[in-house]
């Protein structure tokens, strides 16, 4: 049984925007699949339905087996919570908050006191290289720094899926290789599953498979024939 | 979720916004103040009527003049002169009046006192020998008033306490003359420190024979009021009712509604002091209610805004993994820490005005009001200004929680 089972998936916004049509894949446990696609083809918005953040207009979409309407809410909040790790495009970090507490978030709502949370959180700033700015703000960090922030969050509860959404949009290629070899790291070390959205072909053949997407379609499914690995070199 | 982790987050949330928050409380604050108001007044008024009662005893009923009054038009009523010693002796006949003690007319005036240099304004009561009984005092030094004195108009004053040191200091008084509307009268005791009686501040006053009050001091043959005491508790109702007949009888009354007097026993007095603080009660309740809604609302108002402005945090919360519970909790514990601060805010302006209260009225009414921290009502506040708090704070927090995190994240 795949981890991922989309099928048919019609996406469409209240205002008839089309954003995904007929969208079928399925991806296993522990792969690391890259989402491609130019600006506006229905990348994020994939994102968020596999993410049970927003539902589809028809098709069905499974996640361990199960699809969202077999999952209680608050068993969807906990999935989100513990076997879910987000990257969001627009970074979505808590205002007149620090870096600590922002990576700490999902720590709070699992229940975890504030000292195993602060250890934890520190150990994903440390994995990011922000651990001199964990008391900063995090309005007045830097584009690249609040992506960063960002992963950490994703990271802190060590999920079993990584949903990153243009995770080095808007990072130089340094920084971004940094994160590019992390995810890569996260796959074959600890045997994550990575879902990763670019729009760049060379930041996507850092996954084993890309699913392209183009005007809401499934374009291709290609398994990665000359894998890059950011550990040799990045290329922007 | 940590329920610390959950108040932490919900404090935080409301600080970012101090002054639209602090705003907000108002009518919280309004209402808890008048409900700490309403209890704390409720239990001195209270405490009043019982000293009031140990003072007079409830074996003692007061004839006064004119209709008893039911409005305020009725209390120029109270200054007819219906009562004379006519009256007096009538009702002291026991043929008229069975298992009456005694009954003592009064007659009040503010009068300037003066001895050598020393002047104070006082009130002077005339009356018999058995105010002795009525009031319960005695003399510390020389006499009360005797038989003689009554029936001889004599010129002679007792006095209170706090009279006498005001003006003899520590020296000796009786024996001594003072002046009182221009006549000399000569000191013949003073009275044992007493402290309030009724509506009588006992260490205040002067003492004089009523007749002597009624040739020098008033002018008049009329009495401000007669205390009559009947033998025992159970016969006031009796008693009470041979009064109003005996009166009626002498003035020729039929119809009781045109009485021109009125008898008034303690536990009357007690029913009126109910009923005046009774109305106290209801308007300042009306008030605490009034305000609660209206500051409920503020509340729900306010955190409608709270929550549309932080559409986009809670979306992210909520993808982050909390839950439609945790975010509820959020907003509903944001609404409650609200409105227990005004509570809290409120419990303790209602305590300073109360307390200020107690003072003023000590000051006007002439007589102890005494002021406790009402910790009954202190929980009562808290108590409905944490419902408050839910109640209002529910809708939006509903709200809050039915989110879609999607939505939620895409707003700007
Ligand atoms: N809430 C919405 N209401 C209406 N249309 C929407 C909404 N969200 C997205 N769209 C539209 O759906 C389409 C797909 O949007 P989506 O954000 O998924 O694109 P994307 O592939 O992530 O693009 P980018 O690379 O620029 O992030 C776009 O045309 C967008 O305008
Ligand atoms: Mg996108």
């Amino acid at each position: 049984m795949a981890l991922i089972e989309a099928r048919n998936i019609v996406k469409a916004y209240p205002d008839g925007t089309r954003a995904l049509s007929d969208v079928s894949f399925d991806i296993q446990e522990g792969e690391f699949v890259a989402i491609m696609g130019p600006s506006g083809s229905g990348k994020s918005t994939l994102l968020h339905v596999l993410g049970f953040l927003d539902g589809q207009t028809s098709g069905t979409y499974r996640y361990n087996g199960k699809s969202g309407d077999q999952y209680e809410p608050d068993e969807i909040a906990k999935l989100r919570n513990q076997k879910m790790g987000f990257v969001f495009q627009s970074f979505n970090l808590l205002p007149r908050t620090d870096v600590l507490e922002n990576v700490a978030l999902p720590l709070v709502y699992a229940g975890i006191g504030k000292k195993e949370r602060e250890k934890m959180a520190l150990k994903a700033i440390r994995l990011v290289g922000l651990s001199s700015r964990i008391h900063h703000d995090c309005s007045v960090l830097s584009g690249g720094e609040k992506q960063r922030v960002a992963i950490a969050r994703a990271l802190v509860n060590t999920p079993d899926i990584i949903f990153a959404d243009e995770p080095t949009g808007n990072l130089d290629s340094a920084s971004g290789r940094v994160v590019l070899e992390f995810l890569q790291k996260l796959h074959s070390e600890h045997g994550h599953t990575i879902i990763l959205i670019t729009h760049e072909q060379s930041t996507a053949e850092h996954a084993e498979r890309i699913l392209s997407v183009r005007d809401g379609q499934l374009e291709s499914d290609v398994k990665v024939e000359h894998r890059r690995f950011a550990k040799e070199g990045y290329e922007k | 979720m940590r329920l610390s982790d959950r108040i932490k987050a919900s404090y935080r949330g409301l600080r970012t916004n101090m002054s639209r928050t602090m705003l907000t409380i108002l009518g919280i604050v309004i209402g808890i103040t008048a409900i700490i108001i309403v209890v704390s007044i409720g239990q001195g008024a209270q405490d009043l009527i019982l000293s009031q009662i140990q003072g007079l005893g409830s074996r003692t009923i007061i004839i006064e003049p004119g209709r008893e009054p039911h409005g305020p038009a009725d209390f120029s009523e109270m200054y007819t002169d219906s009562l004379k010693q006519r009256e007096l002796d009538a009702l002291m006949n026991s043929a008229n009046v069975q298992g009456l003690e005694y009954v003592a007319p009064m007659v009040i005036q503010v009068v300037p006192v003066n001895y050598e240099n020393e002047i104070s304004r006082t009130n002077i009561l005339g009356s018999s020998v058995e105010i002795a009984n009525v009031l319960d005092i005695y003399a510390d030094d020389g006499d009360l008033l005797r038989e003689d004195d009554i029936r001889n108009h004599t010129s002679v004053a007792v006095l209170g306490s706090e009279v006498k040191i005001k003006l003899f200091g520590e020296s000796d008084a009786v024996g001594e003359r003072i002046k009182m509307n221009g006549r000399s009268y000569m000191v013949i005791g003073t009275i044992h420190p007493k402290g309030q009686v009724g509506f009588l501040d006992v260490d205040h006053m002067v003492l004089i024979p009523y007749t002597t009050a009624q040739q020098y001091i008033t002018g008049t043959s009329h009495f401000g009021a007669l205390f009559a005491r009947a033998i025992d508790e159970d016969s006031v109702p009796r008693v009470v009712r041979d009064i109003e007949l005996t009166l009626r009888e002498l003035h020729g009354i039929d119809d009781p509604d045109k009485d021109d007097f009125h008898a008034t026993t303690q536990a009357d007095a007690m029913e009126t002091v109910g009923v005046i603080t009774g109305a106290l009660t209801a308007l300042l309740s009306s008030v605490a209610a009034i305000s609660l809604v209206v500051g409920g609302i503020g509340i729900m108002n306010i955190m409608l805004v709270s929550v549309a402005e932080r559409t986009r945090e809670i979306g992210l919360r909520k993808a982050l993994g909390a839950t439609n519970t945790d975010i509820l909790a959020h907003f509903l514990l944001e609404s409650v820490i609200l409105t227990v601060f005004g509570g809290i805010i409120g419990i303790l302006m209602g305590s300073l005005l109360s307390f200020l209260a107690s003072l003023v009225l000590t000051k006007v009414l002439g007589r102890a009001w005494s002021f406790t921290f009402p910790i009954s009502a202190a929980l009562l506040g808290l108590g409905v200004s944490a419902s408050v708090g839910l109640i209002f704070g529910i809708y939006p927090a509903k709200k809050a929680s039915r989110k879609s995190p999607i939505e939620a994240l895409r707003y700007e």
